[in-house]
């Protein structure tokens, strides 16, 4: 049996807030593939204030996803829904005493069942931004279609670049030979062969600063790193344009002779590399017209 | 009421009988067999002894076709690896879907290596077709290896029929049998199965102890290659204590063979009856004509297996579940899957497995707080309204799947 924090085992025996709120005007239902569990948020939200009054749910799911369910109500009654879409996946398996990495994914379900209940409040359409899937690194919880994309991304080769790039392998090594299976099926694809004495490609300076950037620090990073990219975009016709930082997910819109370019694809993973570099940390770069729809309103709206 | 034990299919507890059996050979006669000396003296006999109970057991002709392992899966390994070196010109294997993952790993590993695998599949009780797998045999087949019974349902498969037609063809066959052996007879002497892997841990001996039967005359690679222990079939000290537990575990379940197919039987029969007839919206998985008389395996719809264990355990009550969360990986079990059960019910399934040491109180404790415990959960689900599902549940609740 999992190795469950008192937490959970207490919001699981004992949940709060079951069944649907009552006048609902808000409802998300999002589901996760890699366990089966499914959720369906109900919330009652002040139209003047905008303030989640009350908030219930319904899940189908394992212990910890009825414990996740049932802290993120306590957690976002009470606050505005923009407060709320603050919550992250972390803050929820924090307020549990933490989750074992195979269930992290219940609390993500937490927060995709919050962003789609106000999604659905303000009249808009979800969309899940991400994919999940096979856990491989146990230590670090990262899963096989992070490792596959970052190898594509930053043509990777050896288990020690994997390491490097996503911390995947870098604890336990039990993993190493699944991270060496996708190596070798990704550098079939791309016509490539994996040897596993082959040189690590230049490492992204992940040395951990000793106090992580703000957001505020982050974002004029990027919009240094992308200054300085600039004029090779620009002498290929093209230019890049930052539109958002949420975590460490960079959305960018590719422009000029970029937007559509067949490189596009490849300018933004060397684009990601540059800002690792500069910043010293993990961050994805993804074009904007993969933003979760709800964002793209927020913005909209800041900038009316 | 002391805690109930309705997980035997995982493990079992070792039979004091046994354990009494075991405890000399670990401080005195804990000599090396092969030595000369009186540490040893009785060692080898005592191994000699249990080899006996082993082939009386499984009705072997002879006490050496059976080779002592470390366990189920190091069997399952021998037997597969021992028949594609033995037969390198043979590249395919026989396989169904709903094997254990000692088989079914292995055979994917295999698969990377230019092996062809057959993986047959069942229908919704869990059933093979036996014409498709004639089919399939030809002299290409290094091995088929099925199981004797199923480890979640209790299906059994009919391996001596397919050993007969493995046989006829010229293929080698191989049989998981840690689930069957020690719940029904069996007498390997008048069948066709070249090899069957039986684990001690499953009829009532310590982890850490199994069994290769291979039939006199198989064609045979080991996969340990040392010592000239199990006459080098598989090198490495014996493992004395615990051959001599397993020996005697195989005498006890000959003694309780009739017991487990009455008795115990008759106690299964009685909690599924009662769930089915008290819970709504639940079914027996499986052949259900065609069963282990220990095991049943129920899935209870709308609601998620762990949840269900969390909260037997809470009452004292111990059984597994075939969710995808209480294996860890992304996908309820794979012989609900390969049955066709649908996820809303794969994912609610409930296993509960006895053994000689349960009794009729503890099957009506179960019953006692079986439908509060699904009542709870449902009152939580999404797919659950008051005293019923709701109309159309897939309809009416359709989530945004990541």
């Amino acid at each position: 049996m999992w190795d469950y924090s008192d937490k959970v085992k207490e919001h699981f025996f004992n949940p709060k807030n079951a069944g649907a709120v009552a006048n609902a005007n808000a409802v998300g239902e999002v589901g996760s593939i890699s366990c089966g569990d499914a959720l369906r948020l109900t919330l009652r939200v002040n139209e003047a204030t905008e303030v989640i009054e009350d908030a219930g749910f319904q899940t189908f799911g394992c212990g910890s996803a009825i414990a996740s369910s049932s802290v993120l109500t306590e957690i976002i009654k009470g606050m505005t829904l923009d407060e709320a879409l603050k919550v992250t996946n972390n803050d929820i398996a924090a307020e549990l005493d933490g989750l074992p990495p195979e269930k992290m994914h219940c609390s993500v379900m937490g927060r995709e069942a919050l962003q789609a209940a106000v999604a659905n409040y303000r009249g808009e359409e979800w969309k899940d931004d991400h994919e999940e899937g096979a856990l491989v690194c146990k230590c670090f919880a990262i899963d096989a279609v992070m490792i596959e994309e970052m190898v594509w991304a930053n043509k990777l080769r050896t288990v020690q670049d994997v390491t490097n790039y996503t911390k995947a392998g870098g604890g336990c090594a039990a993993c190493h030979e699944d991270i060496e299976a996708i190596l070798e099926k990704v550098l079939k694809e791309r016509g490539e062969t994996f040897d596993p004495n082959a040189a690590p490609i230049e490492k992204p300076v992940l040395t951990t600063a000793k106090a992580p950037l703000t957001n505020l620090q982050r974002i004029k990073k990027i919009e240094e790193v992308l200054t300085s990219l600039r004029p090779q975009l620009m002498a290929d016709g093209g230019d890049v344009e930052l539109v958002e930082v949420i975590d460490n997910i960079a959305y960018v819109n590719m422009t000029g002779a970029c937007s559509g370019c067949q490189m596009a694809a490849m300018t933004i993973a060397g684009i990601q590399q540059r800002l690792m570099e500069a910043l010293g940390e993990f961050i994805r770069v993804v074009p904007a017209s993969q933003m979760p729809s709800q964002l793209v309103n927020i913005r909209e709206a800041s900038h009316a | 009421m002391p805690d109930i034990y309705l997980d035997n299919n995982a493990t079992t507890k070792v039979d004091r009988a046994v354990v009494d059996a075991m405890l000399p050979f670990f401080t005195e006669q804990f000599g090396n067999p092969s030595s000369i000396h009186r540490f040893a003296d009785g060692v080898a006999r005592a191994i000699k002894k249990a080899r006996g109970q082993v082939q009386e057991l499984l009705g072997a002709e002879h006490d050496s076709e059976i080779i002592f392992t470390s366990c189920g899966t190091e069997s399952d390994s021998t037997a597969i690896l021992s028949a594609i070196k033995a037969q390198p010109n043979r590249k395919e294997i026989i396989t169904t879907t709903v094997e254990h993952p000692a088989i079914l790993n292995l055979c994917e590993h295999l698969e990377k290596e230019g092996y062809t695998i057959h993986r047959m599949p069942v229908d919704k009780c869990g059933r093979l077709n036996l014409e498709a797998y004639r089919n399939l045999l030809s002299d290409q087949v290094a091995i088929v290896s099925v199981m004797w019974a199923n480890n979640e349902t209790g299906t059994i498969f009919p391996v001596v029929e397919m050993a007969e037609m493995a046989h006829a063809a010229g293929v080698m066959f191989h049989t998981d049998a840690v689930q069957a052996v020690g719940k029904i007879p069996m007498m390997l002497q008048d069948t066709k199965i070249d090899m069957l892997s039986l684990s001690g841990h499953k009829l009532h001996a310590p982890k850490g102890i199994g069994v290769l039967y291979l039939r006199r005359g198989t064609r045979f690679r080991p996969l340990l290659r040392g010592g000239h222990q199990e006459r080098g079939r598989r090198a490495g000290t014996e493992n004395t204590a615990s051959i001599v537990g397993l020996g005697k575990a195989c005498e006890l379940a000959i003694e309780h063979m009739e017991f487990e197919n009455t008795k115990v039987k008759a106690m299964r029969d009685r909690l599924e009856r009662g769930i089915v007839e008290q819970i709504p919206h639940c079914f027996i998985t499986g052949d259900l004509n065609n069963r282990l008389p220990n095991t049943t395996d129920i899935a209870f719809e709308y609601i998620e297996g762990e949840a269900i264990l969390m909260l037997l355990n809470k009452a004292g009550i111990a059984a597994s579940s075939g969710s995808a969360c209480t294996s860890g990986s992304l996908e309820p079990s794979h012989v609900m899957r390969a049955m066709s059960i649908p996820y809303t019910a794969a994912h609610g399934t409930i296993r509960f497995s006895f053994s000689r040491y349960n009794t009729m109180s503890e099957v009506d404790e179960v019953l006692k707080v079986m439908p509060d415990i699904v009542a709870s959960l449902r009152k939580l689900s999404p797919y659950w309204d008051g005293n019923g599902p709701v109309a159309n549940p897939e309809e009416a609740f359709k989530p945004t799947y990541a």
